[in-house]
């Protein structure tokens, strides 16, 4: 997987500290971040906020056939993770397989390489997910 | 003086005993054991490397120091593993723990001693009111070569200190004092995947001179004594040489116990010594004094001596340095080689 250096730059707020966004309207928080409520459209007043990366385990799944890029990786848990201030994203988990995890578990961000697969090329950082204890 | 206002450590999941990697190379165990003191060490995660463990330690330091990341003026990260050859790791950092843009950042290299330089580089801005705090982290995910004696200290692990003003500080750095020479006891190239060692010149010429002399330097300076502090925090390559080194100076063994990581977690390089006084600054209470002498080869030493105050109590603001080290999973060595890299094609 190759991605561009203008969106890995462009995303470095929202993976390196899970920057994302509130309407201040109708108290909705986007993670990402949206530019536009899509429940107030044009009353929406959108601000950026930052998530503080704590959650639960809203669902979770190994991946033992992983994307061209991740293959060192593997097998890997990729869960979706209800955030606490109420919605939910996608991460790894790390230093973890799928016996160490439950549906509910406290989940907190932590940061790691995503990708270093290119020698070469520029390495990306970002958010992945821990169990807390 | 300035002082520690918030400080935090973090060593990675996995550990490698040594008797694992002993059994590989043929060697007796007990004889490795006994020899270097080190039972089993830290090793980094696939998706782990300096820049993500230094995060992971400042994060825990700014929880504890409770200030905004915008009035940190200084980021320097001290590490022999710097991810990139030409990138800093300290503006990933500062980018990462919200510090970014209005601060300088640099990266710091001097074998195991970068952590502590940049401490020295922080109290300076602080104390010159340049800045009103400063990071300073040793970071490192330290590479033996196969099958070398270095494969079965090399590891991984990391420790922040926000240093601030005085009156701030949960530990007042009193003093602090360093001891420098060319020495030829270890190094590596620029495009050398591991280090050499220059034999007989990594004990008595490199460690021993140079943490002697860091430690008698700062104890002249301030007319101090070893019965006036409580702990001894001393650089650890092994767990032989602090102990000897603590022998020959006159530090009773029972006083360096809580700053001697490397039996349990292998030498963390730049992260050493400072994860060593996290470990006494999780411990220690108000009024105990620390001293701490750092030890990076090339050569030099770095010394201080730290004064715990009230604010201590901040430290339940963060995770304690035990937490990390609890948390282990042992790998085989296969999984070893690959967690870091050591295969070839990789
Ligand atoms: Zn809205």
């Amino acid at each position: 997987m190759k991605e561009s250096i203008s969106l890995t730059w462009r995303r470095i707020p929202e993976r390196y500290r899970m920057m994302g966004s509130v309407c201040k309207t109708c108290n909705t928080h986007y993670f990402p971040p949206r530019s536009i409520c899509p429940e107030c459209r044009r009353k929406g007043k959108i601000e950026p906020f930052k998530f503080s990366g704590k959650g639960k385990v809203y669902s979770f799944t190994e991946i033992h056939a992983p994307p061209a890029g991740f293959e060192k990786q593997a097998p890997y848990v990729m869960a979706i993770v209800e955030l606490e201030e109420g919605t939910r994203c996608t991460g790894q988990v790390v230093d973890a397989t799928k016996d160490d995890i439950r549906i509910g578990d406290s989940v907190e961000a932590v940061f790691r390489k995503l990708l270093s697969d290119d020698p070469e090329g520029p390495i990306h950082y970002g958010f992945k997910f821990r169990l807390i204890k | 003086m300035a002082g520690i206002v918030g400080y935090g450590a973090y060593v990675p999941k996995y550990r490698i005993k040594s008797e694992t990697i002993a059994q590989v190379w043929g060697e007796d165990p007990d004889r490795i054991q006994k020899g270097l003191g080190i039972m089993e060490k830290a090793v980094p995660a696939i998706d782990e490397d300096s820049a993500t463990m230094a995060v992971e330690s400042a994060r825990i330091a700014m929880a504890r120091a409770g200030i905004s990341p915008n009035d940190l003026g200084a980021v320097y990260v001290g590490s022999e593993s710097h991810p990139y050859a030409v990138k800093p790791t300290a503006s990933i950092v500062a980018q990462a723990i919200g510090a970014t843009p209005n601060l300088t950042a640099a990266d710091l290299e001097f074998a195991c001693k970068a952590g502590t330089a940049g401490m020295q580089m922080c109290m300076g801005l602080v104390d010159s009111k340049m800045v009103k705090y400063g990071l300073a982290i040793g970071a490192d995910t330290a590479q033996g070569r196969p099958g070398d004696a270095l494969e079965y200290s090399a590891a991984a692990g990391s420790a922040a200190y926000v240093i601030g003003p005085e009156d701030e500080s949960l530990a007042v750095i009193e003093d602090t004092f360093s001891f420098t020479t060319d020495t030829p006891d270890f190094w590596r190239r620029s495009k050398a995947d591991f280090p050499s060692h220059g034999g007989r010149f990594t004990g008595q010429p490199g460690y021993f001179k140079h943490v002697k002399g860091a430690f008698t330097g700062l104890m002249e300076k301030m007319g101090e004594k070893i019965e006036n502090y409580d702990y001894f925090v001393f650089h650890q390559p092994n767990a032989k040489f602090p102990l000897a080194v603590a022998k020959q100076l006159g530090v009773p063994k029972e006083k360096l116990k809580d700053g001697l990581l490397v039996p349990i977690v292998g030498n963390t390089y730049s992260g050493a010594s400072p994860l060593g006084l996290a470990n006494v600054l999780d411990v220690a209470k108000e009024g105990e004094r620390i001293f701490v002498t750092s030890f990076g080869s090339g050569a030099g030493s770095d010394a201080f001596s730290i004064k715990v105050t009230g604010k201590i109590a901040n430290r339940e603001k963060g995770t304690p340095l035990s937490a990390f080290i609890e948390n282990k999973q042992y790998v085989p060595y296969a999984i070893y080689a690959k967690l870091r890299g050591k295969y070839k094609g990789m």
